[in-house]
């Protein structure tokens, strides 16, 4: 067992949702890694060896192979090691946790932020339109504790790491008020949820850190 | 109780052929319901509420949406004994990582060809560069899973099919650049579920041309 955290690393940036997320699963199943922070900006030769494809962060290193795309990543780690599934077993509800999480990350992600920060018809329509989006989600969360059901699962690690501690910081730095309670009861009871979860809580970056830094991301967009 | 099994799909589509093509490797039987998107059907909107789009698939009432999803889906409910994705978790994402390359990479780009005044050089250019990344990844596999025909090649070979466009209007040859890749495409089409899934390139050359007023 010695050598154990050795043979997982996980290149990563303290601000991504997508490397956050992938060590909640690390977590999560109890397994010891090395990390290794990455300059996104100024890219380490090491990261460029690792994932020459899409130069991005997260990359897990298991035993010497090496996986990219945080999707991809939560799947290995929920095949390799088997306790707290993430994925559930049955084929129709692991198609859909697949398919809300590709939502929320190539629709939500984009529209509730980038969109959001252009505002490209107007603020109060850039809002709308990532409430329209964000709704589906709230649907989804219906009755249910957590996407997963009663414990956290795959979808909840992936909407989890975007929504409450990635995009909402935006939004708080924009002084965007975009889930309230009235509108969005289920989506922030289960946030609140996702708070008492140890493995969430501490994997999400500082609050004001956070903060600090989507603002400097909300600024390149303004001037690209 | 019987499954039943409908696919919303448009013949042209490159991913609902991927779709076809999975369901036909898997001896399911099914119902094919050509959609016209410029009127949608009640069933796509009801069964795709999100993005709208086809192929969705219907499986005893309940919808699955995206290919890839779908491809995926039809090997874990009808396992048989020809898995589309290998059984190792590791190759099980290497061969998830080149379709998901796929769909990030190679539509995006090629669309830009025939969709998009001006940029026919540059995206075609890109184009060529994203089919030689895919052309190194295949090496001298005859599929790129190895020897059996499996998920990345479901998800690239419905491209082939749109070739001709391509060709026709970045003014390139795929074939002379990337004769590899036609070499695996040619196998590809010998398998029956992928003739009978694609359709002529010529048919696809001469619908966009006509989508685009040139015929």
């Amino acid at each position: 067992m010695a050598n154990k955290e050795k043979d997982v690393k996980l290149l990563g940036f303290w601000a991504s949702p997508f490397s956050r997320r992938v060590e909640m699963a690390l977590k999560l199943k109890g397994v010891s890694y090395e990390y290794l922070e990455q300059d996104i900006v100024d890219k380490s030769a090491l990261l460029l060896e690792l994932n020459p494809v899409f130069k991005k962060v997260p990359v897990l290193v298991h035993n010497g192979k090496i996986l990219a795309e945080s999707h991809l990543i939560l799947e290995y780690i929920d095949q390799t090691w088997k306790s707290n599934p993430i994925l559930p077993q049955d084929p129709y509800e692991k198609a859909m946790a697949r398919f809300w999480a590709k939502f929320v990350d190539e629709q939500v992600g984009p529209v509730c932020f980038k969109s959001v920060v252009k505002a490209e018809k107007g603020i109060e329509i850039a809002i709308e339109e990532a409430q329209e989006l964000i709704t589906f989600l709230e649907k989804e969360l219906t009755g249910k504790d957590f996407f997963g059901g009663k414990t956290i699962g795959f979808l909840d690690l992936v909407a989890g790491s975007m929504i409450p501690f990635c995009l909402a910081r935006s939004w708080e730095g924009m002084e965007i008020d975009m889930i309230p309670e009235e509108k969005f009861p289920e989506l922030n009871r289960w946030i609140r949820n996702l708070n008492d979860i140890e493995v969430v809580s501490e994997c999400i970056p500082h609050r004001e850190k956070q903060i600090e830094h989507m603002m400097k991301v909300v600024e390149r967009i303004k001037l690209a | 109780m019987a499954d039943e099994v409908i696919l919303l799909d448009l013949w042209a589509s490159m991913f609902g052929m991927r779709t076809r093509i999975a369901l036909a490797e898997k001896k399911v039987k099914y119902e094919y319901r050509e959609e016209d998107l410029e009127n949608k059907s009640s069933l796509l909107l009801e069964m795709n509420p999100v993005h709208k789009k086809i192929p969705v698939l219907i499986h005893n009432g309940k919808s699955v949406c995206e290919s890839l999803i779908q491809v995926e889906y039809i090997d874990e409910t009808w396992p048989g004994d020809n898995s589309l994705l290998p059984s190792d978790p590791y190759q099980r994402a290497h061969a998830r990582f080149w379709g998901d390359f796929i769909d990030k990479k190679v539509n995006v780009t090629a669309r830009r060809i025939w969709a998009t005044k001006g940029e026919e050089q540059e995206a075609s250019n890109e184009l060529i560069e994203i089919l030689k990344t895919l052309e190194a990844e295949l090496g001298d596999k005859h599929y790129f899973g190895g020897e059996t025909f499996g998920y990345v090649d479901i998800a690239l070979i419905g491209f082939y099919s749109w070739f001709g466009v391509y060709d026709k209007f970045g003014n390139i040859s795929i074939e002379s650049e990337c004769s590899k890749l036609i070499a695996w495409a040619k196998r590809c089409m010998q398998r029956e579920s992928v003739a009978k899934a694609l359709p002529e390139t010529e048919k696809v050359t001469t619908f966009i041309s006509q989508c685009l007023g040139l015929e």
